[in-house]
C-alpha cells in the first residue's frame, strides 16, 4: 500500500563515482565479464525455476547488481570472509562455490549447500569463508563484525566483508557494530549495496541521510561512494578499502547500484516506473559496459563472447538439472544438525 | 533449439493465472529482459520477461485467457536463424518433476566438532573436600578456569571488565586476563550478541554476559535466529560455541520490565541448550560445561542467589554434565520438581512438610533443555505425585511441559493431578506487598504439595 503511494521522484544523482577507475588488463576485463554473466544467467535460471514451482518461498535475485560482488571479490585474498543478507546467490558464486550446490539449495534438495535445510536465504560455506545468507535484515552486520573481531583476536591479517542493503543500513545494530568496529579497529569492509529500494520503499522515504558513505562519520569511519554499476570502479574502491581495513580498521563503501527485478519473485515492482528500470538497463548495465569495452578494444570477438555465453549457459543448465533431479533430503535429516553431539 | 516459454508461477502459492496481454506478436525479435506479456494473479499484475534472445515463433495462449495453469507452454521462441518448421515436431513438455534417481551428493568438507571434555557423570568422588563459596565466586572461578584452559574463551558484556561486573560476577578477571579477553561493550545488546555469534563462527568461545536477561530481549534475535538455528540451516557446517549468561527472573522490586523469567522462552527453542543452576556446585560445574559445549548455551542465573554461600567440591576440574537432574532431597510422597530459585523454595517447603508427616522429594532439574525426563519420570513413579515450581507465568510454562512429560511417561503411576506453582498471571508489580503476592512462595509450595496428597 505504501509502496503504491511512493512519490514519483527521479532517482537523483545516481552513479556519480568516487572517480577512481581501475585500469583493467585484458584478462581482468574478460574475467569480470565472465563472472558477471555467470551471475546473471544463474539468476535468470533461478527465476525460471521459481516460475516452474521448483523453488519455493522467497527468492531474491541479484540481476543488475552483478558488478558489486564481482569487483569486491577481485580485491580479496584467500581466507577473507564475507557475509550478506538474503539476496545471496551471487555472493556465493563470486566466492567460487559450485553453482550446482547453490541451485540445489534453492530447490531444497540433499545436494544443496545446506543439505536443503537452509534455502535461498540461508546458505553457508565454511570452506569459502562465506558466512551466510541471513534472513533478518541487518543481522549479518554485527556477525560480520564478530568475524573481523576473530581475525584480530587470532592475529590473522584477513578481513571480513559485510554486505548490507540501503534498508538494512537503518537498523540499530549496524551502528552498534560501526561503533565497536572503530572502537577496536576491526578489519572489516562494510559494503552498503544501495540499490535505491528496500522492498517498495525508495531510499529517500526511509533515510534521513541518503548519502550512505557518510553513515560512519560519527564513528570516524571513512566512507567512499562508488559507481556500483562499473566493475572497474568497484574494484578500484575495493582494493583501496581492503588494504585500508587490513592495516587500519573499518571502512564503508557505498555502492550505487540497481536491481532490475522486483524485491523478490512476488513483487510486481509498481513503486517505480518502467522508464526508470529501462534507463538503468540501457545506460548503466554492468555487463553491457564491459562487453562494449571488450569489443571496442578488440579483446575478443562477438563470436568469442557468444561462445562464452554458451559455456555459461551450459554450466547453469547443468546446475538446474542437478538441482531438479537431486533427491530431497532423507526424512531422518529432520532430526540432525540441531545440536552437536556431546 | 526452439525454446518453450512457460506460464510462470509468480508467488509461493500461485497455481494458475490470467494471461491478460501480449506485448509481443509472432515474428517479433526479442532480447533477454524484454517484457513478453502480462499476467494477472489474485494478488497483482506481473510482467513476464524473456530470458533468452530470439524470434517469437508462435503464441499458443491467447491474450485474455483465464485460468492458465502454471507451466503451460504459452509461446515458442525461435533462436537466431532458426526456421519455424522446428516447431512441428515439438510437443509441449511437462516441467521436470523432482523424482529422478539420486545423484552423488556434492562432497562437502564438514568441520569436525571441537572435542569437548564433558563428563557423563555427576558423581563427586569419595573423599572429595569442599570449600565454602558464594555462587558469585563459583561462577567467576568457572570462567577463570576455562579461560586458563583455553585461549579462545573470552568474556564480553556491559561493565564486565573495569567495573568488575554489574553484580561483581567477573571480579578479578580483567586483572588476570587483560582487556583482550575481558571486554567492556557499549550498551548494545543486539550488536554484541550478534558479534559474539560471529566470533563463535570465527572459532572463538565467547561468554556473553547480559547485565540481566531482560536486556537480552534486545538480542533475542541473535540468540535464536543466529546462534540456535545456523547449525541446522548450514547442514551441520556452522556450529556456534557460545554461552549467553546473566541473571534471569525477578530480583527485588525492580518492576515488571526488569523481572521476567525467560526459562520457558528459551527452553522452547531447538538448537539451544538451557541451563539454570541452583547451588554453587551447579553454578561451577555447569558453567564450565556450558563453556566447553560446542553449542549455544543459555545460562540462566539468579541475582538473589549470587550472595548465597554453599559448598563447592575442591577438584582440579569439576565439570557437571548438561542434561542431568539432581535429587536434592530424597522423599517418598510427592515430587517437587523445579530449578534455580524454585529449589530454594522447594527445600524449605520439604522441611515444613516433613514436620507434617509428608515426605517430599526435591528434584533439581539443573538443565531445562535438554530436559532429564528420565529422572522426572523415575521420581514420579516413586512418589505418585508431582508439584512443579517456577517463577515464570503459568500459560505454556515449564510446569505445563513437566506435566506433559509425566502424562507421557508415568500416567498410570499418578495418584493425584499435578499441581503447578508459578508466578501470578500478571506483569510483576513494584509495590512490595503486591510483588510478594505475585511471586511463588514457600507457602504456595507447601499448599500445593498437601493438595496433591489430599492432606487437607
Ligand atoms: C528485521 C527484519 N525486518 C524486516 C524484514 C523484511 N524485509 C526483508 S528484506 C527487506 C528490505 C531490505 O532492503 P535492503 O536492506 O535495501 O536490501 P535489498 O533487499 O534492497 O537488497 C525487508 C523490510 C526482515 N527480513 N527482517
Ligand atoms: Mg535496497
Amino acid at each position: 500500500m505504501a509502496a503504491r503511494a511512493a512519490p514519483k521522484k527521479k532517482p537523483t544523482k545516481k552513479n556519480q563515482s568516487s572517480g577512481k577507475i581501475a585500469n583493467f588488463s585484458e584478462q581482468e576485463e574478460l574475467k569480470s565479464y565472465y563472472d558477471m554473466l555467470l551471475i546473471r544467467r544463474f539468476e535468470e535460471k533461478a527465476g525460471q525455476l521459481y516460475g516452474m514451482g521448483q523453488i519455493g518461498g522467497f527468492c531474491h535475485l541479484y540481476i543488475g547488481q552483478e558488478a558489486v560482488v564481482t569487483g569486491i571479490n577481485m580485491a580479496l585474498k584467500e581466507g577473507d570472509q564475507s557475509i550478506t543478507a538474503y539476496r545471496d546467490h551471487a555472493h556465493m558464486l563470486a566466492v567460487g562455490l559450485d553453482p550446482k550446490g547453490i541451485m540445489a539449495e534453492l530447490t531444497g534438495r540433499e545436494g544443496g549447500l545446506s543439505k536443503g535445510k537452509g534455502g535461498s536465504m540461508h546458505m553457508f560455506s565454511r570452506e569459502k569463508h562465506f558466512y551466510g545468507g541471513h534472513g533478518i535484515v541487518g543481522a549479518q552486520v554485527p556477525i560480520g563484525t564478530g568475524l573481523a573481531f576473530s581475525n584480530k583476536y587470532n592475529g590473522s591479517d584477513n578481513i571480513c566483508v559485510a554486505y548490507m542493503g540501503d534498508g538494512a543500513s537503518n537498523q540499530g545494530q549496524v551502528y552498534e557494530s560501526f561503533n565497536m568496529a572503530k572502537l577496536w579497529n576491526l578489519p572489516i569492509v562494510y559494503v552498503i549495496e544501495n540499490n535505491q529500494y528496500a522492498m517498495g520503499t525508495a531510499v529517500a522515504r526511509a533515510s534521513s541521510q541518503t548519502d550512505f558513505s557518510r553513515r560512519g562519520v560519527s564513528f570516524n569511519i571513512p566512507g567512499v561512494k562508488v559507481d556500483g554499476m562499473d566493475v572497474r570502479a568497484v574494484y578500484a574502491a575495493a582494493d583501496d578499502a581492503v588494504k585500508y581495513a587490513r592495516e587500519n580498521g573499518p571502512i564503508i563503501l557505498e555502492m550505487l547500484t540497481y536491481r532490475y527485478r522486483g524485491h523478490s519473485m512476488s513483487d510486481p515492482a509498481k513503486y517505480r516506473t518502467k522508464d526508470e528500470v529501462q534507463r538503468m538497463r540501457a545506460e548503466h548495465d554492468p555487463i553491457e559496459q564491459v562487453k562494449k569495452r571488450i569489443l571496442d578494444g578488440r579483446l575478443a570477438s562477438e563470436d568469442d563472447l557468444k561462445d562464452m555465453d554458451k559455456k555459461i549457459r551450459a554450466i547453469v543448465t547443468e546446475s538446474a538439472d542437478y538441482a531438479t533431479n537431486c533427491p530431497e533430503p532423507d526424512p531422518s535429516e529432520l532430526w540432525t544438525d540441531v545440536l552437536i553431539e556431546t | 533449439m526452439a525454446i518453450e516459454i512457460l506460464m510462470p508461477a509468480l508467488s509461493p502459492t500461485m497455481e494458475e493465472g490470467k494471461l491478460s496481454t501480449w506485448l509481443v506478436k509472432e515474428g517479433d525479435n526479442v532480447g533477454s529482459g524484454d517484457v513478453l506479456c502480462e499476467i494477472e494473479t489474485d494478488k497483482a499484475t506481473m510482467e513476464v520477461e524473456s530470458i533468452d534472445e530470439g524470434v517469437i515463433g508462435k503464441i499458443l495462449i491467447d491474450a485474455g485467457t483465464e485460468n492458465v495453469l502454471v507451466n503451460t507452454v504459452i509461446a515458442i521462441l525461435l533462436e537466431d536463424g532458426e526456421d519455424a518448421s522446428v516447431m512441428d515436431n515439438m510437443k509441449p513438455s511437462a516441467a521436470p518433476i523432482a523424482t529422478a534417481e539420486a545423484e552423488p551428493v556434492a562432497e562437502t568438507t564438514l568441520v569436525a566438532a571441537p572435542v569437548a571434555v564433558i563428563p557423563q557423570t555427576d558423581e563427586i568422588p569419595e573423599g572429595t573436600t569442599f570449600k565454602q563459596q558464594t555462587i558469585r565466586e563459583a561462577l567467576r572461578d568457572a570462567m577463570a578456569e576455562e579461560m586458563r584452559r583455553e585461549d579462545s574463551v573470552f568474556i564480553m558484556g556491559e561493565e564486565v571488565a573495569e567495573y568488575q561486573g554489574a553484580y561483581k560476577v567477573t571480579q578479578g578477571l580483567l586483572e588476570e586476563f587483560g582487556d583482550k579477553r575481558v571486554i567492556d561493550t557499549p550498551i548494545t545488546e543486539h550488536g554484541f550478541a550478534g558479534l559474539g555469534v560471529g566470533a563463535a563462527f570465527g572459532g572463538l568461545k565467547p561468554v556473553v554476559e547480559f547485565m540481566t536477561f531482560n536486556f537480552a530481549m534486545q538480542a533475542i534475535d541473535h540468540i535464536i535466529n543466529s546462534a540456535a538455528k545456523t547449525l541446522y540451516m548450514s547442514g551441520g557446517q556452522m556450529g556456534c560455541p557460545i554461552v549467553f549468561r546473566g541473571p534471569n527472573g525477578a530480583a527485588s522490586r525492580v518492576g515488571a520490565q526488569h523481572s521476567q523469567d525467560y526459562t520457558a522462552w528459551y527452553a522452547n527453542i531447538p538448537g539451544l541448550k538451557v541451563v539454570s543452576p541452583y547451588s554453587a556446585e551447579d553454578a561451577k560445574g555447569l558453567l564450565k560445561a556450558a563453556i566447553r559445549d560446542p553449542n549455544p548455551v543459555v545460562f540462566l542465573e539468579n541475582e538473589l542467589l549470587y550472595g548465597v554461600t554453599m559448598d563447592v567440591p575442591e577438584l582440579d576440574d569439576f565439570v557437571l554434565p548438561i542434561g542431568k537432574a539432581k535429587i536434592e532431597r530424597a522423599g517418598t510422597d510427592v515430587s517437587i520438581v523445579s530449578h534455580s530459585m524454585g529449589i530454594k523454595l522447594a527445600l524449605e517447603a520439604a522441611e515444613i512438610l516433613a514436620g507434617q508427616g509428608i515426605s517430599a522429594e526435591v528434584l533439581n532439574l539443573r538443565t531445562i533443555r535438554p530436559l532429564d525426563t528420565e529422572a522426572i519420570i523415575a521420581s514420579v513413579k516413586k512418589t505418585g505425585r508431582m508439584v512443579t515450581v517456577e517463577e515464570g507465568w503459568v500459560r505454556c510454562g515449564l510446569g505445563a511441559e513437566l506435566t506433559a512429560v509425566v502424562m507421557d511417561g508415568a500416567f498410570d503411576y499418578l495418584d493425584a493431578p499435578v499441581a503447578r506453582v508459578t508466578s501470578k498471571d500478571v506483569p510483576l508489580p513494584y509495590a512490595a506487598n503486591l510483588e510478594k503476592l505475585a511471586l511463588p512462595s514457600v507457602d504456595d509450595v507447601v499448599n500445593a504439595a498437601r493438595k496433591t496428597c489430599y492432606a487437607d
